[in-house]
């Protein structure tokens, strides 16, 4: 029988397991620790409804509803003096819960603070584009689009930013592969000789660590050798093993201890 | 309008008949002064651009995707490939990250190491930015003089880590080599002429009649634009924006060593210009106090965790759990706890910030590149309007973008 191989995540999977390590977890510290923190965090619940806060690593974390994610940052730029958002992506939760997160990493120069928003939408619904409070979501927000398929509501200039325009599928989704998928294969050989060569061209080969052992063209069979091209997917011929010095070959000769000259004493 | 068929293919560099005389000009992907493979889509009225669109992607290997299914320390060379131009500073922030995830303290000459590395880098990344931006003004001297200073440099990483380019030189918990018996003098004697040559080139360049008519008041950039876009590095700086990473939120030894931060509110061509010759200074002075402090460290050169960091070779050679634990880590990579950090480093470029969201397994389950270059590409679409064709190229030089960088 085949082993299952998980269709909602594709990722590479770690050859070896150990089903009683328990993973440690990196500390979380109550907000209430960090003064700074803890008046920003009680200005934002006055106003919104928020899931979760702690610090970890330095860096507090405040979970909120997706719907708020506009009026949230809104209020960190304007009010609370976090002027610049330093980072923008998505994470792929599709697989156990069916849910992106997205997060804003905020910086307040002011205050030498780091702050990450945090928010779950489903694959289905979109978020508010944050563009018209920092410029830099522009383009931060077309590559979550482009990485992961993430709707976004009002953004000025929504299109695919590192991926071809005509692209299909999102690459950083945990169910596209690493080598790309069968329409990436064919892309390029569509777009540039048409879809009519594909009898002819084939698939891209898009594994650069792919060994073909009938490619008689681009691998060296050592030991083993053939003709350059030669087709030998029905069996090859025999290779007879002759080393060129054992017909002895003019101005080739083995090494003889007797005849060579042996320098004892190297002055470097 | 145009009839594209086979043998006359859509040309997308001219458009013939349009009603408001404008012209779209296509510059890139393979134009010399795009500094990679940057396009631009330039709609002009005469000379005077009136819209621009970057397009990028031309460089895009998908590295999140490869960290994806990547262990950590496999990861470390594929980092070199970002800001290509000063590849240590990217497998420092890398290493950093990981490590404040694990939370791991790093002996105090790995420390040394690593600063004079990322200084060196910084001096290796301004040197070349300097020479191609002049290359690009038409200064071939200042081409020139500076490859010849960066060559210097380049050798003597090379004799650190065997590497001119992609160096990998530093370890997730460390660094893998001591300095080679003759560095510390090398390096004293490149500080020792650095002067001079910064010198040379603010005579060739300063009081230049072409340069300032290329540099000054051309790309002006607002302290609310910079803000705004996520500038970081020299772009925030020349902006009025006093703000260096190194200096707030300091890491390694920085909070030890002396050095200030140039800042000017120009926000020109000209003020980047003079912020680059002034941070070389800078990490000279810098380098000079870091070459005293190597002398009084003790000779661990990664931290010890043998959780996660294979021990010194000697152990693995002798010692027999040693030998198991290496072999533990290499086979299947270290598990770093459940959690998420982002950290972020005062690369040449600007901010460099790596968010890693680990989930206790051997591979990162998130991680996200924040690289400076990528934002510094994107002001482009605001900062070109308005201004002229030959400004273009000048304005592209002085944001320093570095495709490795911006498509990853």
């Amino acid at each position: 029988m085949r082993a299952y191989t998980p269709k909602d995540d594709v990722q590479k999977k770690p050859y070896y397991t150990d089903r009683y390590w328990v993973a440690p977890q990196v500390a979380k510290s109550d907000v209430s620790e960090d003064a700074v923190f803890a008046a920003d965090l009680e200005a934002i619940k006055a106003k919104f409804e928020v899931l979760d806060a702690y610090i970890q690593v330095e860096q507090m974390v405040v979970v909120i509803h997706a719907a708020d994610n506009f009026s949230v940052l809104e209020m960190l730029k304007n009010e609370l003096e976090y002027t610049q958002l330093s980072e923008l992506s998505a994470i792929d939760w599709l697989a156990q819960e069916g849910k992106f997160e997205i997060f804003y990493q905020m910086l307040s120069m002011s205050k030498r603070k780091r702050l990450r928003v945090k928010c779950k939408i489903g694959e289905k619904e979109s978020i508010q584009s944050v563009e018209k409070l920092f410029r830099s979501a522009d383009w931060s927000e077309r590559e979550m689009y482009d990485m992961f398929g993430v709707v976004i509501n009002n953004h000025p200039f929504m299109k695919r930013i590192l991926m071809p325009d005509d692209w299909e599928g999102f690459p950083l989704r945990k169910t596209y592969p690493l080598q790309g998928d069968e329409f990436a294969q064919w892309y390029e050989v569509d777009k540039i000789f048409g879809k009519e060569a594909r009898e002819i061209i084939g698939p891209e080969n898009r594994d650069p660590a792919r060994v073909d052992r009938y490619d008689t063209e681009r691998f060296a069979r050592l030991g083993h050798e053939v003709p350059r091209g030669a087709d030998i997917s029905q069996g090859e011929p025999d290779t007879p093993l002759v080393y060129q010095e054992e017909g002895g070959v003019f101005m080739i000769d083995k090494f003889d201890a007797e005849k060579s000259v042996v320098i004892s004493d190297r002055d470097r | 309008m145009q009839q594209p068929n086979r043998l006359r293919p859509f040309f997308e560099n001219i458009t013939f008949d349009r009603d408001d005389n404008e012209l779209i000009l296509n510059f890139g992907p393979q134009h010399p002064s795009a500094h990679g493979q940057l396009r631009l889509m330039l709609h002009l009225q005469q000379e005077q651009i009136t819209k621009a669109h970057p397009d990028i992607g031309y460089l895009h290997r998908g590295m999140e995707k490869m960290a994806e299914n990547m262990i950590y320390n496999e990861f470390m060379p594929t980092t070199d490939r970002m800001d290509y131009i000063a590849s240590s500073s990217n497998n420092y922030g890398f290493a950093l990250a990981v490590e404040r995830l694990i939370g791991l303290e790093v002996p105090r000459r790995a420390k040394v190491i690593r600063m004079m590395l990322l200084e060196t880098n910084r001096l290796m990344s301004h040197l070349f930015w300097l020479a191609t931006t002049a290359l690009d003004i038409g200064a071939m001297t200042v081409f020139l003089f500076a490859f010849r200073e960066r060559e210097y440099l380049m050798d003597l990483i090379e004799d650190y880590c065997g590497a001119r380019l992609t160096h990998a030189a530093i370890r997730i918990g460390g660094v893998p080599l001591d300095l080679p018996d003759n560095f510390i003098d090398d390096l004293r004697k490149f500080l020792d002429k650095l002067p001079e040559n910064i010198k040379d080139y603010e005579d060739l360049l300063d009081t230049n009649r072409i340069w300032k008519m290329r540099m000054e008041n051309v790309g002006v950039i607002s302290k609310e634009m910079a803000l705004s876009w996520g500038c970081s590095g020299i772009m925030l700086r020349a902006s009025g924006v006093e703000w260096d990473i190194r200096k707030e939120e300091p890491y390694e030894l920085y909070d030890e060593v002396e050095f200030s931060v140039p800042v000017s509110d120009k926000g020109d061509n000209y003020a980047r210009y003079k912020l680059y010759m002034a941070e070389m200074r800078e990490s000279a002075k810098i380098l000079y106090q870091v070459i005293d402090m190597y002398e009084g460290t003790g000779p661990e050169l990664m931290a010890h965790a043998p959780q996660y960091i294979s021990a010194p070779k000697i152990d693995i050679m002798t010692q027999n759990y040693s030998l198991m634990q290496h072999f533990v880590l290499v086979t299947q990579g270290m598990r770093p706890p459940v959690g998420e950090v982002y950290v972020a480093t005062e690369s040449p470029k600007g901010e460099l910030g790596y968010y890693i969201n680990s989930q206790g397994g051997a591979y990162p389950y998130r991680l996200k590149l924040r690289a400076p270059s990528f934002w510094h590409t994107g002001i482009l679409t605001d900062l070109l309007p308005g201004h002229y064709i030959p400004d273009v190229v000048s304005i592209i030089g002085t944001t320093n973008i570095v495709f490795g960088e911006v498509d990853r």
